[in-house]
């Protein structure tokens, strides 16, 4: 059996913890740079916001709905998420924390299974004050649907069986109440069934989780593939995919950025790169990975539709696996220029971190000399990380991102983080 | 497998392999390079625990402390009694003066202890914090100020008044380092 536990409406709740005149407002959370919606409050979600907006759509809500609009604090979110999984440990012997606001507990040998998830859902409302819910399941799929399940009963109460709001368990609901329930739940909002797998499916006329679930396994793994084929197999209850304890190490890094204002130029575009490679590179050294190519792409706005648009990209392989700035940097600034044409009003840009390997397992290249740069600097590139975490984000930085003073993110509307500062502590009178 | 010195890595005479602890040895990858060459390969060390009075030395008198080993006083596990739940608060103005606490103290809030009558409590009040002693008498909650200027606080019908936390302790700081 398997419990998935997630927070409601995870970001938008940890800042209201800390600033209880945020309730019963309508409340988002912004991505990195205030660029679009990533987390809405009910109230939010009632006024017609949708996840994953741009900002500006909605900024003038403002003044007609009352709506208060943050920046992400990643550092709160995170610690709350720390102390949220903490306490969600204790329903079972094994936890996978899948994402920062949802785990999966693996409930072996638990009796009261459902008791003890209520028990825990209140101690986690009453030790940090966010609400969650629980699905329990046979399956991680149908956990992840159970969890569906009582968010939304809990929030439109009389679509569903109004017991499971807050915490569903498949395990005790009746065959018949089962199918209904899965009948109730688009295919679409299946755990890994993406959007254009649930298009396909529609064109066979499989519309709803039940439908899915009565598909003959044979034809789904030659229409599909396997993957689709154990989503099915899980549906039925046989469980396929186990808890992931110890995370895989991250196959790329990126760091993305929309721009403030639009960019057309080469040189600030290049400072944008550099300073994103940069900022790259020093989580590629914190894994203790090197990469072996370097992806740079940019592109205009997909929302400002009278402009020409652009969207380009381009891959770098290096000769060797590397994590030395300097190199990572050549690459990116090479991709770039490669790409780059003047005209374009370019709102976003990016580089990702490909092909990523252990430092240990890094193989040497059979025609390039042993070190290319000629000289090694893992060592520096250390001492320079280790600069900057005691001396702040910046203090030293290559050349080519020296000027980029303004492609730090924009965070505008940002919380104090209330939790990890002695200076950001909350006061109370 | 500790004592005995690795490629260049680091030994150690502990006697009590988990008093000082050393990291597994750093697996040395079939190709390295470092390691065919003959170069020192990097051992990797935990950061280190300090070790326990009763730590063998080698040679020398045995401590005669090795049988009252014992932990050092932990101020924040004295302070704090659910570390997932607990929360620091800063106090601004005089209200709870009578009580000892001061504008400026740092406030540690358990969210999780449940509020009894006489506590010193963190409530929401009207979107903001406010801080004050709890009094719980025949279903009725009043906030109590230990100030004489303040009025104690009844919330009206129709006003929420929902305890955040209880204070367990109010830290007041002379100096600083």
């Amino acid at each position: 059996m398997f419990a998935l536990l997630d927070g409601n409406n995870f970001y938008a709740s940890c800042e209201r913890v800390f600033r209880p005149s945020l309730k019963g407002v309508p409340l988002v959370v912004l991505s990195n740079n205030d660029g679009c919606v990533i987390a809405r409050s009910e109230e939010a979600k009632a006024i017609g916001i949708k996840m994953g907006q741009p900002y500006f759509q909605v900024q003038h809500m403002h003044t007609t709905h009352g709506l208060v609009a943050l920046s992400a604090n990643f550092a709160l979110y995170g610690d709350m998420s720390d102390r949220m999984m903490s306490l969600a440990a204790g329903m079972g012997p094994e936890q996978e924390i899948y994402s920062i606001d949802e785990c999966f507990i693996g409930l072996h040998g638990v009796p009261e299974v459902t008791r003890r998830a209520h028990a825990i859902c209140s101690r986690i409302q009453r030790g940090i004050g966010i609400s969650t819910c629980v699905g329990i399941a046979p399956t991680k799929t149908l956990a992840k649907l159970a969890n569906h399940i009582a968010k939304d009963a809990e929030r439109k109460p009389g679509a569903y069986l109004p017991h499971l709001a807050g915490v569903c368990n498949l395990a005790e609901v009746s065959p018949q109440s089962l199918e209904y329930l899965l009948r109730l739940t688009a295919v679409s909002d299946v755990w890994g069934v993406g959007r254009k797998i649930a298009k396909r499916l529609t064109e066979h006329d499989i519309v709803t989780a039940l439908d899915l679930r009565r598909a003959p396994v044979p034809w789904v793994r030659s229409h599909f593939g396997v993957v689709l084929e154990r989503t099915v197999r899980e549906l039925n209850g046989i469980a396929c995919l186990q808890l992931e304890t110890q995370p895989p190490p991250k196959q790329q890094i990126a760091c993305t950025r929309s721009f403030g204002r639009p960019v057309t130029d080469l040189a600030p575009l290049l400072e944008a790169i550099s300073h994103f490679t940069q900022r790259a590179a020093e989580k590629l050294r914190m894994q203790v990975h090197r990469c072996g190519a370097v992806h740079v792409f940019a592109h205009t706005s997909p929302f400002r539709t009278d402009d020409a648009r652009f969207a380009q990209s381009a891959t770098v392989q290096l000769v060797a696996p590397s994590s030395d700035t300097t190199v990572l940097l050549a690459a990116a600034q090479r991709g770039i220029r490669q790409i780059y044409e003047p005209g374009y009003r370019l709102a976003k840009a990016g580089v990702l971190l490909l092909d990523l390997t252990p430092n240990h397992q890094v193989q040497q290249s059979l025609i390039a000399p042993e070190q290319p740069t000629g000289r090694d600097m893992s060592a520096l590139m250390e001492a320079v990380d280790h600069i900057n975490a005691r001396w702040g984000k910046g203090a030293v930085r290559a050349g080519s991102a020296l000027q980029a003073s303004g492609w730090q993110m924009r965070q505008t509307r940002m919380s104090p983080c209330y939790t990890i500062c002695l200076g950001d502590c909350p006061s109370c009178y | 497998m500790s004592s005995k010195p690795a490629a260049g890595g680091c030994t150690t005479n502990s006697a009590k392999p988990q008093a000082i602890r050393v990291a597994p040895p750093y697996t040395v990858c079939m190709y390295s390079y470092h390691f065919l060459a003959g170069h020192p390969v990097p051992a990797h060390a935990d950061p280190m625990p300090l070790p326990l009075a009763g730590a063998k030395v080698r040679g020398g008198f045995p401590s005669p402390a090795e049988d009252f080993a014992a932990k050092r006083i932990d101020l924040a596990k004295e302070l704090i009694f659910h570390p997932q739940c607990t929360f620091i608060l800063r106090l601004q103005g005089d209200s709870m003066e009578g009580a000892g606490m001061f504008d400026g103290d740092l406030l540690v809030v358990d969210k999780y202890l449940r509020p009894q009558h006489g506590d010193i409590v963190v409530a929401e009040l009207d979107g903001e914090f406010t801080c004050k002693r709890l009094h719980m008498r025949n279903d009725q909650l009043i906030l109590h100020p230990e100030n004489p200027t303040y009025p104690d606080i009844r919330p009206k019908p129709g006003q929420t008044l929902e305890i955040w936390g209880v204070v367990t302790s109010s830290i007041k700081r002379f100096r600083k380092a």
